[in-house]
């Protein structure tokens, strides 16, 4: 103060008395909602530093994240590519063993449902080498009381037949290799012609040209072959036309026979009671036993 | 240069009895808070105001008129209800500005003190105005015909107390 001039030093004390006035002022009033005017001009003063201040920390701080934070990204980039790989195999196989749960219930119920009938559960473990036969091995064999030419299903449908029985395994032939055939009938007219394979799909052999065969119709096992229960569910048609000198009836099997995992081997011909026609089951006689014969290929 | 020197050189700074500042200002303090209650148009009257003109006029110097203009505006506060620095700024601002104009004008004729005061009680109610409108968030008018009244009649008031206060320099 003492080298200020004389009038630069009475502007100053003005000032400096007025701006000490204008504070007191300040600390008095209290302004509506925002407290008191100190406060707000406190606060109006340093945000600005704060908002700088927090500006700047956070614009270091994403520069960091962003950029010298990220020396370990590829490390744990490749980590993470690792653990959804592995995740990704791990749902796969959660998804198929929920798939078998679901399978194996479908067929727990149905042996639930046919608790007098009897039938042994055989999971399907390998499929024929010979692309031309249509064949797969069930783990179930002569221990298990397995013989030829047992009926083997599935709560879908008709899958074929034990055609080799080994200790602990079985070979089935399934309903659409060519070798195979099955005694079935028309559920609708009862019109009866065996079913044999073509190698994917299925034909009734004998169906005279003066049968009215409608495409979706569903067609049964007949139990003449003595290998199956009748009325069991082989396939439905999907076309129908005449030839000569039978009508050529192709057949799309029930059961799905290129996605097998379970299976039920049949140990008796029993009739079954199908769950898709109840009312048809009802009225069939419940319990038909016939010894087991081989059956004509 | 040289003739401001001149002219400020004849510019007579008064000096006055020991204590008699103090007395003029609390007295005006005293009839302004007390006058008001049995004559209501003594309200119009700032006799706080003419003291701190009147004697920022007269020691012309404005370090002493601010101090002396911020010590009666803070009682002023202090008296009424208004928050403390409403008037202290107000009048240290008139006290700083008398005291300034005090070394340049000749202040001691009566016309010059009438038109001076009138201006030193429009400045303070503009001051008081501006401080009420931003510090205090009040809505206040600059102007109304009651404040001119006021002007005038400080105005004239002034001329009169002046001359009586003149009796308090030391010859």
């Amino acid at each position: 103060m003492a080298a200020l001039p004389s009038r630069h030093r009475s502007l100053v004390l003005l000032a400096a008395v007025v701006a000490a006035q204008v504070l007191l002022l300040a600390v008095q009033i209290k302004r509506e909602r925002q407290g008191r005017l100190i406060r707000v001009w406190s606060v109006s003063l340093l945000s600005p530093f704060e908002r700088a201040g927090v500006w700047a920390v956070d614009g270091v701080r994403g520069a960091w994240n962003r950029y010298i934070g990220l020396r370990h990204t590829r490390e744990e980039n490749q980590q993470l590519h690792a653990d959804l790989e592995r995740l990704k195999l791990r749902n796969i196989e959660l998804e198929s063993k929920a798939a078998e749960v679901e399978r194996l219930e479908g067929l727990a119920g149905f042996r639930q449902a046919h608790r007098n009938v009897p039938m042994v559960a055989a999971k399907v473990i390998g499929s024929s080498a010979d692309s031309a036969s249509k064949t797969i091995y069930i783990d179930r064999g002569e221990r298990d009381g397995l013989k030829r030419n047992m009926a083997v299903i599935t709560p879908d449908g008709a899958v074929g037949k034990t055609v080799e029985v080994f200790r602990n395994t079985a070979q089935v032939l399934l309903i659409t290799d060519r070798e195979s055939g099955v005694g079935a009938m028309f559920a609708g007219t009862r019109i009866q012609s065996p079913v044999g394979g073509t190698g994917e799909a299925l034909v009734m052999k004998y169906v005279s040209n003066d049968d009215k065969i409608a495409v979706g119709e569903r067609v049964l096992t007949s139990g003449q072959d003595r290998i199956f229960p009748p009325d069991w569910p082989v396939g439905t048609v999907v076309e129908a036309r005449p030839a000569s000198p039978f009508q050529i009836v192709r057949l799309k099997p029930l059961a799905h026979l290129s996605q097998l995992e379970e299976v039920l081997v049949l140990l008796t011909t029993q009739e079954l009671e199908t769950r898709k026609e109840p009312e048809k089951a009802a009225a069939a006689p419940k319990l038909k036993v016939r010894p087991a014969a081989p059956a004509p290929h | 240069m040289e003739l401001g020197a001149v002219i400020e050189q004849h510019i007579e700074v008064h000096k006055f009895r020991a204590g008699s500042i103090a007395a003029a200002a609390l007295l005006a303090l005293l009839l302004q808070s007390f006058l008001p209650r049995y004559i209501h148009r003594a309200s119009l009257l700032e006799l706080p105001l003419l003291i701190t003109v009147y004697f920022g006029l007269s020691r012309r110097n404005p370090s002493t008129g601010l101090l002396l203009g911020t010590i009666i505006g803070l009682l002023q506060d202090s008296l009424g209800h208004s928050p403390l620095g409403l008037y202290g700024i107000a009048k240290t601002i008139v006290g700083f500005i008398a005291s300034s104009i005090g070394t340049r004008l000749d202040t001691e004729h009566p016309l010059s003190r009438l038109s001076l005061t009138i201006g030193f009680f429009v400045l303070q109610q503009v001051v008081l105005t501006l401080t009420k409108r931003i510090i205090l968030g009040l809505a206040q008018p600059f102007f109304s015909m009651q404040l001119l009244a006021a002007a005038l009649i400080n105005g004239v008031i002034a001329v009169g107390l002046f001359m009586l206060l003149d009796r308090l320099r030391r010859s």
